[in-house]
């Protein structure tokens, strides 16, 4: 065991290095958060080249579909894992014939606006009917309880939502960047008049694409349910660091999104150790620099 | 045009007969400005609205002849926008009395403009001590709670039965600040001692960070000097880390009664907080309470929801027998002089500082197995006399009493 210390304008705080293990594995589970929920964006902007504002809002529909599911319906948080997904990804699909089908050919502010105002309304809806204060919802049972590392105990939940995220992460970014389909769909965004030409039909295949990346935020909300309240304001809270996290890791890079999420989850966790009232700011900071030394991000291919 | 500007002035002045002829323009404009839509709009929010309409109607102003106009507006806890709207409302609305807004970081922005305009100003919401304290104003008065009154009661009830050392949790603006230093005071006070803080930021979702901070400490007690979703978060994220199981307790220093129906009884159960107000302390709260809620979601009452019926109850009473709402300072002065009545705070008078006083509470959360219903919530464990409730007035530093 030994003792780092920073210097005065760091906070002057020393720190053992136990403690310091416990923090970087807590970065690194809300990393798991900011990754999955900046790949669904990644994936949707790198797809359709809409900047989906509404991510926020169908992260905290995740969240309410699990709830709704345990107290009105009986099913516990593994079928939830399953079925919110594909219950708000439905509603992803239904927004993008509706919306978004119309906007591809316009600028991205188009795309951004329609999403705000469609996050600012689901929100609004949910808060009228349920409140602000949020509502409980119970760790699996499988899950409760946790583990002493010997330098930290670590519930077991989040052990869990490490393991999971990652695992989808990697299955993502395996799919669309190494199978078949994955090419299909990368062809479809440089030129979807060729990939129509070979008898694929495009247009299904961008909506199934924008349903999956919104499935992707609500399987964030599932798991975000057990440990913060299931609230409607629950995504506006996020959305904002999240779209900081896809802008660093380059827009529209699926690697990118995956590893800076878990990068500035290490990064915020050491701030709120060693100098906690930055802890908010710090990715923006980040950001910042990125976009002056790299403004497409760091893994982004286009200039 | 100057046809119809001079018939509504005639239907005006038909309308309103005499007695509230005096009133600037006509009408008692109340402006209730609170978070609308964040993380204390369960607790503040519509509700206080709902308050101050039941406020006017039971008053019976109608009957009185007196005009009386309700605004709403959401401050999104941000002293800039609140700042506009208390402006606006008061150059172009015409508003008389702002009411309410919590977030005390808000509240000491509106405290400096509504002195500046010479309006009224009653503070239910925000709990910063400073409020009657270095910051306080003529035009101001601090109804509910406030912070000093919140470490005094659960502080010292806490220091009391043995837990000396403490760490700190704090929300990273004014209301924390304030009430951290307000706790640590009492703390030190009764000879305990404060071992460490963190200041996170406002509004956080994630907490174990800093609850391994506090947990390395060894400090017996984590007292948390936040409020709202920040302090259900902070709660829910210590029970799953298994830090009260290992033997360090919460206090939850400043928790509502919507916050405490977030968490459920089975993670809430045990606290132990100080509240100015609960709806099943007595008759006329329960009555209260139903009627409220009716109107409000189903919602129950907070006792900041509470504070803006019995705040506007006694401005309606002074500006009533005044006959204007015209002069801020004036109202203010008429409201310190008469002792206050009404159903939900009983009797209790405001101070020279511009502090309301009236009895505290120490309540505990009752055992999921106590609970009747679903807002059947606390236990009282102890009233604090109101002559003990509140800083005493000579400590609080405010200029209006000292000079």
């Amino acid at each position: 065991m030994f003792e780092i210390c920073f210097p005065e304008f760091l906070g002057a705080r020393c720190i053992v290095s136990q403690a310091l293990f416990g923090q970087l594995l807590i970065g690194l589970i809300n990393g798991s958060f900011y990754a999955l929920l900046s790949l669904g964006l990644a994936v949707i902007f790198g797809m359709l080249n809409i900047i989906n504002f509404a991510h926020g809002a169908q992260y905290m529909m995740g969240a309410f579909v699990a709830f709704f599911l345990l107290q009105y319906v009986g099913l516990n948080y593994w079928y939830a894992l399953v079925i919110a997904p594909i219950a708000v990804g439905a509603f992803g699909v239904l927004l993008e014939r509706l919306f978004l089908q119309w906007l591809y050919k316009l600028d991205h502010l188009y795309g951004l606006l329609l999403t705000f105002g469609l996050a600012l309304i689901v929100e609004g809806l949910f808060r009228n009917q349920f409140g602000s204060s949020g509502l409980p919802y119970r760790v699996p049972d499988q899950l409760q309880g946790g583990q002493n590392l010997g330098f930290m105990f670590l519930p077991n939940y989040r052990a869990w939502v490490i393991v999971f995220s990652l695992a989808v992460c990697l299955i993502t970014w395996y799919v669309i960047e190494r199978t078949k389909l994955g090419s299909y769909l990368r062809a479809a965004t440089e030129n979807p008049t060729l990939v129509r030409a070979f008898g694929i039909n495009v247009p299904r295949m961008i909506t199934l694409t924008y349903g999956f990346g919104v499935g992707l935020a609500a399987l964030a909300g599932v798991m975000a349910a057990p440990i913060y309240s299931v609230s409607p304001q629950m995504g506006s809270h996020l959305i904002i660091v999240v779209f900081a996290v896809v802008v660093i890791g380059g827009m529209g890079s699926i690697m990118g999104a995956i590893v800076t999420g878990f990068g500035l989850g290490l990064i915020e966790g050491l701030t709120k150790v060693f100098f906690p009232e930055a802890s908010n700011t710090v990715i923006f900071i980040i950001m910042a620099i990125v976009l002056l030394i790299r403004p497409a991000g760091l893994f982004g291919r286009r200039a | 045009m100057k046809r119809i500007v001079s018939l509504a002035a005639l239907a005006a002045v038909l309308a309103c007969g005499t007695a509230q002829a005096q009133m600037s323009d006509g009408v008692i404009k109340i402006g209730v400005m609170n978070d609308m839509s964040g993380t204390y709009a369960d607790l503040t929010g519509p509700g206080s609205v709902v308050a101050a309409q039941m406020a006017v109607e039971d008053f019976g102003a109608a009957a009185k002849g007196l005009k009386v106009e309700i605004v709403g507006a959401d401050h999104q806890n941000k002293p800039d926008v609140g700042s506009n709207v208390v402006r606006q409302w008061i150059d172009r609305d015409k508003v008389d009395v702002i009411v309410d807004v919590p977030t005390s970081s808000v509240a000491l922005a509106v405290n400096q403009i509504v002195k500046d305009k010479n309006k009224v100003f009653l503070v239910s919401g925000a709990a910063a001590s400073d409020l009657t304290g270095k910051a306080c104003s003529p035009n101001t008065i601090h109804w509910t709670y406030d912070t000093w009154a919140l470490a005094n009661g659960t502080g010292n009830a806490i220091v009391k039965t043995g837990g000396k050392s403490w760490f700190f949790l704090t929300a990273d603006y004014a209301f924390g600040h304030a009430l951290e230093r307000d706790t640590a005071a009492v703390v030190e006070k009764n000879g305990g001692k404060v071992v460490g803080r963190v200041r996170h930021p406002f509004p956080a979702t994630d907490f174990s960070s800093f609850l391994l901070q506090a947990q390395s400490s060894k400090a017996q007690i984590i007292g948390l000097a936040n409020a709202g979703a920040d302090t259900t978060n902070a709660i829910k994220q210590a029970s799953e880390f298994g830090i009260t199981k290992a033997g360090q307790n919460l206090a939850a220093l400043l928790i509502f009664i919507s916050d405490v129906k977030s968490l459920g009884l089975q993670t809430a159960q045990g606290l132990i907080f100080t509240e100015a107000w609960y709806w099943d302390l007595n008759d006329a709260n329960r009555e209260f309470a139903k009627k409220f809620a009716a109107r409000n979601r189903g919602i129950y009452p907070s006792m900041i929801h509470a504070g803006v019926y019995s705040a506007v109850t006694h401005y309606l009473k002074a500006v009533s027998e005044l006959k204007s709402d015209a002069d801020g300072k004036a109202v203010v002065a008429k409201m310190k002089s008469m002792p206050t009545q009404d159903p939900l705070f009983g009797k209790g008078t405001v101070r020279a500082d511009g502090r309301k006083i009236h009895p505290m509470y120490l309540f505990e959360v009752k055992k999921p197995a106590e609970s009747k219903g679903p807002w059947d919530l606390y236990k009282l464990r102890a009233t604090i006399p109101t002559e003990e409730a509140f800083r005493p007035i000579k400590d609080g530093g405010c200029p209006l009493v000292s000079g």
